[in-house]
């Protein structure tokens, strides 16, 4: 068949005519082999620019076309479209940027234009060898998989099961509700976090679309978007939830307290049967193997005996569960930063030195001080107050980056230590106060109005080195006053670090498993940080909340739902449409050699050890052609990016400078 | 006076950073030297690099591979397959007698335009200092196979024998 390619050359106004010399190379275009047409137009994108390349395609019968504009991220789209419509494979279109890459680029003319002739040239050459693609399509199975039962996990499981799709939202502790059913009250309208927490985990655990697989952790994940297949493993918990009512009386018979170093981030205790608190959702108790007396000595059994309805089952073992899903949302939160890196600021050694997650568990009314801000004694009041912000984050020895949540917490511990104690005197040492967000600013004025000190200064050392007799028994907080222009110690009773938020100790290895990117602070990666913050590079796999960054409360329930509305609108397709750019061996020329299955990032390689051949899982593929470059038999053929093609790009690209060397 | 020299560079740029960085740098009007002509590939690890050894056979007198940062891969670790395959190439041109700053490798990820163009004029500035690669003359001559013709003989000897 003969060839016939069409070149359409844009203005773009004067944003490429205005370097490039568009008539010219609609000119010297027309005159090259296999170019039917060549024409140069205004707007190429407009629906008159994209009319002519239809009419063209109908009448002159062009088998392959050329749009010389802007980016392909911008309008790759909008002219498959156009040759779609008039009846040609929408992979028979190669587009030449030469407004991004050329015109924007530069402000000689003659290389501008000399530079869009190769890419043209280029794209002409790459064309002729395009092979008509159709795109895949996948069905979407109706449930999805949350994973992380926080704020984040429960705005996304409910937006979705009240659309009436099935979720199922595994948690790894006992109980859904995450960091933020620890905390006391939410800043800045000072809302008790519990009050309008708690509706929520109570609607998640009675929703008949909702499955909480509470106390389990996702073992495995297979598959691609829309046919998942999940590894779940239910934790024994040692408890028959058809039987138990959550009454709580094996909690009280229990014998056995330890220190709660999640919940009550070690500043309160729990027994060996427990819920991590009262409103816990699922209301079922587990039992903590390594601090249970039966478990570890083999005598005890308090709590089966006391039991109602007898239903502590010792018997019991982990379940894995095997779940097919079309959807994954990831809201797996974060970890606070441990403020034992910083030794200089004496967490761990000094008695008083408290972690702002500890400091929120003892204002809160349900914590183990009942809401009182007691030193370390469980009895005195302090009299003075450090509250030291920024600790681990915008520190380049531990994370660079801003935590943006621990300023507008601290401030609202200031406003807390004032409303309780109204005669201690309460510091916050503050590198800067980012009080950006609706309210916060306001808030921040109205706790300074309230009398709380600012000093401004990253403190050096918290010690109990008196130096002077108004230092003696105190913490001194060393600090150079960036406004003061001078060192300063404020000796204090208490000292609260507000530590930042990190990514989570395992969340490489979830990234891993479930085949995301992350960057260097372990934050998962996003597909658009602007445009699709909810997405991630993989297919089908959405994050939602701190897992992906930090942020605070109204952002988190702002993303959970965001991702559920993009879940809801890939069940509502019923199929997904995926890019027919894939990965293809030819069984024939395969020598087995199996280079390309451990390249594959996606496992979308299987090895048939019977016919000694690799064959790629075109759903699994995402079409990066790593295995494609890296075939030492050339048998891996990478659809619109194949060898040929490339080669045939290379070579057009290079056009003027190819006819100098040979005549050399 | 004579025109500089105006090298010719051929980028293969990842179509989600690196091609991103450019376009960055192109909608930022930062301008940088017009000798890089671009092809879009969807990773870094596309790039085998028999098609680097393509453009410099066709006249190119340099080429720039651009991916994602390292962890930052669209597809996970593709440039560091990249990373591994650049290193292994570097000294096969070494052998060649290529200079190593023909062939480079950078990292740009799509918040980076300024990173790109700047590699995009740094190598032409090392290039254009270098003078031109001429493949046939300096690679194929220097290895003592001669310029280009003669490799093609034996075909047309072998049709005359037929």
């Amino acid at each position: 068949m003969e060839e016939k390619v069409g070149v359409y050359i844009c203005h773009c106004g004067t944003n490429i005519a205005g370097m490039v010399d568009v008539k010219e190379v609609a000119q010297w275009a027309s005159e090259q082999p296999n170019v039917a047409v060549a024409r140069d137009y205004k707007f190429m994108c407009s629906s008159l620019g994209q009319d002519m390349v239809e009419t063209d395609i109908k009448k002159l019968g062009l088998t392959q076309v050329v749009v010389a504009a802007c980016s392909p991220h911008m309008h790759e789209k909008t002219f498959r479209g156009a040759c779609q419509r008039a009846g040609l494979n929408p992979f028979m279109f190669e587009m030449a940027n030469i407004r991004e890459l050329d015109s924007w680029a530069t402000d000689n003319h003659a290389a501008a234009t000399q530079k869009a002739k190769a890419m043209i040239k280029g794209a002409i050459a790459r064309v002729m060898l395009h092979q008509p693609l159709e795109a895949l399509r996948v069905a979407i199975d109706p449930h999805t998989l949350i994973v992380g039962g926080g704020i984040a996990g429960i705005t996304a499981a409910l937006e979705l099961a009240n659309a009436g799709y099935p979720v199922y939202l595994v948690e790894r502790e006992p109980s859904i509700g995450g960091h933020m059913a620890q905390w006391d009250k939410t800043f800045p309208t000072l809302d008790c976090a519990a009050c309008i927490l708690t509706p929520r985990m109570v609607d998640t655990g009675q929703h008949p679309n909702i499955t909480v697989l509470s106390y389990s952790e996702v073992e495995g994940v297979e598959g691609y978007v829309g046919n998942f297949t999940v590894t779940v493993r239910k934790k024994a918990g040692y408890v028959n939830q058809e039987l138990c009512t959550g009454c709580g009386i094996c909690e009280e018979k229990c014998p056995k307290k330890v220190v709660d170093d999640v919940f009550e981030a070690g500043l309160g205790t729990r027994k060996a049967i427990y819920r991590p608190f009262p409103q816990a959702v699922p209301k079922y108790p587990v039992i903590d193997v390594k601090s249970c007396i039966y478990f570890q000595r083999g005598k005890c059994k308090a709590c089966q005996i006391f039991c109602p309805p007898g239903a502590i089952d010792f018997e019991q073992q982990d379940q894995l569960l095997k779940l097919q899903v079309g959807n994954i949302i990831m809201a797996t939160g974060y970890d606070p930063f441990d403020a034992r890196r910083i030794p200089r600021y004496g967490y761990g050694r000094l008695a008083n030195v408290f972690t702002s997650i500890q400091f929120e568990r003892m204002v809160n009314a349900s914590g183990p001080t009942g809401g009182r801000i007691l030193l370390r004694d469980g009895a005195t009041e302090p009299k003075s107050i450090a509250i030291v912000h920024c600790v681990g984050s915008r520190d380049e020895n531990y994370n660079e980056y801003c935590s943006r949540v621990c300023c507008m917490y601290s401030l609202k511990f200031a406003h807390l230590v004032r409303e309780r104690l109204p005669n201690a005197e309460v510091y916050n040492f503050y590198i800067d106060v980012r009080a950006a967000g609706k309210r916060y600013e306001e808030f921040y004025h109205r706790v300074m109005k309230e009398g709380a000190h600012f000093i401004r200064g990253r403190v050096a050392e918290v010690t109990d080195a008196a130096r002077t007799p108004d230092e003696e028994g105190k913490l001194i907080v060393q600090v150079y006053d960036t406004l003061f222009g001078a060192q300063r110690r404020i000796p204090v009773d208490m000292v609260v670090l507000s530590v930042g938020m990190e990514s989570r100790h395992d969340a490489r290895k979830v990234v891993q498993q479930f085949g995301l990117g992350c960057d260097m602070s372990g934050f998962f990666t996003e597909r658009h940080p602007k445009l699709d913050p909810t997405l991630t590079m993989v297919e089908g796999i959405f994050i939602a909340g701190a897992c992906q960054g930090p942020m605070a409360i109204p952002e988190t329930v702002a993303q959970g739902g965001a991702a559920a509305a993009r879940v809801a609108s890939m069940i509502g397709q019923g199929t997904v449409v995926m890019e027919p750019i894939k990965a293809h061996i030819d069984a024939d020329q395969c020598s087995g050699c199996r280079v390309c299955n451990t390249l594959c990032p996606y496992n979308a390689i299987v090895y048939h050890a019977d016919q000694k051949v690799s064959e790629v899982i075109t759903a699994l593929c995402q079409g990066c052609g790593t295995c494609v470059a890296a075939c030492p038999s050339s048998s891996i053929t990478g659809a619109h990016f194949t060898r040929e093609q490339l080669m045939a790009q290379v070579e057009g690209l290079l056009w003027d400078v190819r006819e100098l060397e040979m005549t050399e | 006076m004579s025109e500089p020299y105006q090298p010719v560079i051929i980028g293969f740029l990842c179509n989600w950073c690196s091609y991103r960085a450019a376009d960055l740098a192109g909608t930022a009007r930062l301008h940088y030297a017009p000798n890089m002509r671009p092809i879009r590939v969807m990773c870094s690890g596309r790039v085998e690099p028999d098609l680097v050894l393509k453009a410099l056979r066709e006249g190119a007198d340099g080429v720039l591979i651009a991916g994602c940062h390292p962890g930052e891969c669209h597809y996970i670790e593709g440039n560091l397959k990249t990373l591994r395959r650049f290193v292994l190439l570097q000294r096969l041109l070494r052998q060649f007698g290529i200079e190593e700053e023909r062939v480079q490798l950078v990292w740009a990820s799509a918040s980076e335009g300024t990173v790109l163009a700047a590699a995009v004029n740094r190598m032409t500035e090392q290039l254009r200092a270098m003078g031109p690669l001429r493949w046939r003359q300096n690679v194929l001559g220097g290895n003592g196979h001669g310029p280009a013709q003669v490799v093609s003989q034996p075909v047309t000897l072998a049709s005359e024998e037929a």
